[in-house]
């Protein structure tokens, strides 16, 4: 019987151990908290068509009861190790799983807008980021400035730990533009006095459907979008906040007052990421995330044989993106021990 | 005697909380389609009167929508109405449309009363 560790239960990780675990593998998922999801359960409602992301939840919670492999919550990984053709996979309580092959499934972090304090978060009351926004409307609160009043302009801020090299992430986060878009529809709808303005470098909108959302957004709620940087938040007396930029588009400087300011924060490696990846050798991006082998024909291959790589831990994906990486990981590890046999 | 000493200058700061709505909202409500606007400048590239002079009609555009309309009434008046912005934009916004329709707000809102033409020319 061949045994596979996949770290990391979110949705690449039980995407890819339901699917090997059906192909006749043995597989444990580790997850180190006590629930699995991993990011998926703080989301409310997913780009681009608003459905809520509980359905896609139930979909990879079904695949866990009706496929049989093993799941241990609890157990943070902390070591990967090389014995005698296996891997030793060694976590913080010293508990140890063997395995033939291991497949890294510990996706990302959040960028910590605290280190663009020129943004005022967590300083300032009424700047919160894009991952608050989603909570508030996950927990169908009713979204209020800091006293309580109803917010008669929100901005939205792209780019925030992304594209921004004094962030230290050079790199785009793919999906936050989007965010943005879905999330700025989803505020105007609950609040459809409200100005809302994006402010943006570059309105990248790859996917199926995205670009339509965007156009929606102008023609159906009147979001406005400037292209420009923020440069600096700073509090008003009565706790709005002055944001200057500058149109790019007009080539002046521009300033508003909004009583909200909404951080699309980017995406990282996640810690576990980077902590697996080097200890056990693993080449790294300049990104920081874990380097695919090749990165057109092998995106599940890490530089290190028999350890796989699946989801956000490679590169910043969306949720489908991520159901499909972790699906071609276990067709690329079926592969793979076909061609040992 | 010439006059000498430190003058102060207004700002070019395009400040929202000064934002004139009218001309812009009047626009929106019969031509709806200018909210769509990329500022992509196509519009801008084949425009006739653009190609002969000084006149950008996606930036002309772009400050209406910002509530600037100071010395807009003498800039608009260079569109020719040749129809060929409507032609590329990729977002099929009636261009046309929306000069005609600028024409008019000016009349019925009195915008450009004043003739600062800082922001629209080069020159």
């Amino acid at each position: 019987m061949i045994n596979i560790v996949a770290i990391g239960g979110g949705i690449a990780g039980i995407e890819v151990s339901s699917l090997l675990s059906g192909l006749g593998y043995e597989v444990t998922l580790l997850e180190k908290n006590s629930e699995l999801g991993g990011k998926l359960q703080n989301y409310d409602a997913l780009f681009p068509n608003f459905r809520p992301a509980s359905d896609i939840k139930e979909y990879i919670f079904n695949k866990c009861k009706n496929n049989g492999f093993d799941i241990q919550t609890n157990t943070e990984i902390i070591d990967i190790a090389r014995k005698n053709g296996k891997f030793l996979i060694r976590a913080k309580n010293n508990e140890t799983f063997r395995a033939d092959a291991v497949v890294i499934t510990t996706g990302f972090d959040f960028f910590d807008a605290r280190k663009k304090e020129e943004y005022g978060y967590k300083i300032y009351e009424n700047v919160l980021t894009s991952v608050d926004l989603e909570e508030k409307f996950k927990r169908k609160e009713k979204i209020r400035t800091a006293n309580g009043k109803i917010p008669e302009r929100i901005a939205f801020i792209h780019c925030v730990g992304s594209r921004d090299e004094k962030s230290g992430n050079h790199y785009c986060s793919k999906v936050c533009c989007i965010t943005g878009v879905k999330q700025a529809i989803e505020l105007s709808e609950q609040l459809p006095e409200t100005e809302i303005y994006c402010f943006y470098m570059d309105l990248r909108m790859y996917g199926q459907g995205y670009e339509e959302l965007y156009r929606s957004a102008q023609e159906n709620y009147n979001i406005q979008f400037i292209r420009g940087r923020l440069s600096e938040a700073s509090e008003n007396m009565d706790e709005s906040l002055l944001i200057k930029a500058e149109d790019t588009l007009s080539g002046r400087p521009l300033k508003m007052n909004v009583d909200l300011l909404i951080l699309l924060v980017g995406m990282e490696p996640s810690a576990g990421t980077s902590c697996l990846g080097k200890s056990c050798k693993l080449e790294f991006d300049n990104s920081g995330f874990i380097k695919t082998k090749d990165p057109h024909t092998q995106r599940n291959y890490s530089t290190e044989k028999g350890i796989f790589l699946a989801g956000t831990c490679s590169s910043p994906m969306s949720v489908n993106d991520t159901i499909e990486n972790a699906r071609s990981a276990a067709m690329e590890i079926h592969n793979y021990f076909q061609a040992i046999d | 005697m010439e006059k000498f000493g430190f003058a102060i200058r207004e700002t070019r700061t395009i400040d929202f909380e000064q934002f004139d709505e009218r001309l812009l909202e009047y626009v929106l409500s019969y031509e709806p389609s200018f909210r769509v606007c990329l500022s992509c400048g196509g519009c801008t590239a084949t425009c006739s009167a653009g190609n002969l002079i000084d006149f950008n009609i996606r930036k002309m555009n772009l400050l209406i929508r910002r509530g600037e309309t100071e010395g807009l009434e003498k800039e608009i008046n260079k569109c020719m109405l040749c129809g060929k912005c409507v032609l590329v934009c990729p977002r099929g916004i009636n261009i046309r449309n929306v000069i005609m329709l600028i024409k008019k707000g000016i009349v019925l809102f009195n915008t450009s009363g004043k003739s600062d033409q800082r922001y629209y020319c080069h020159a």
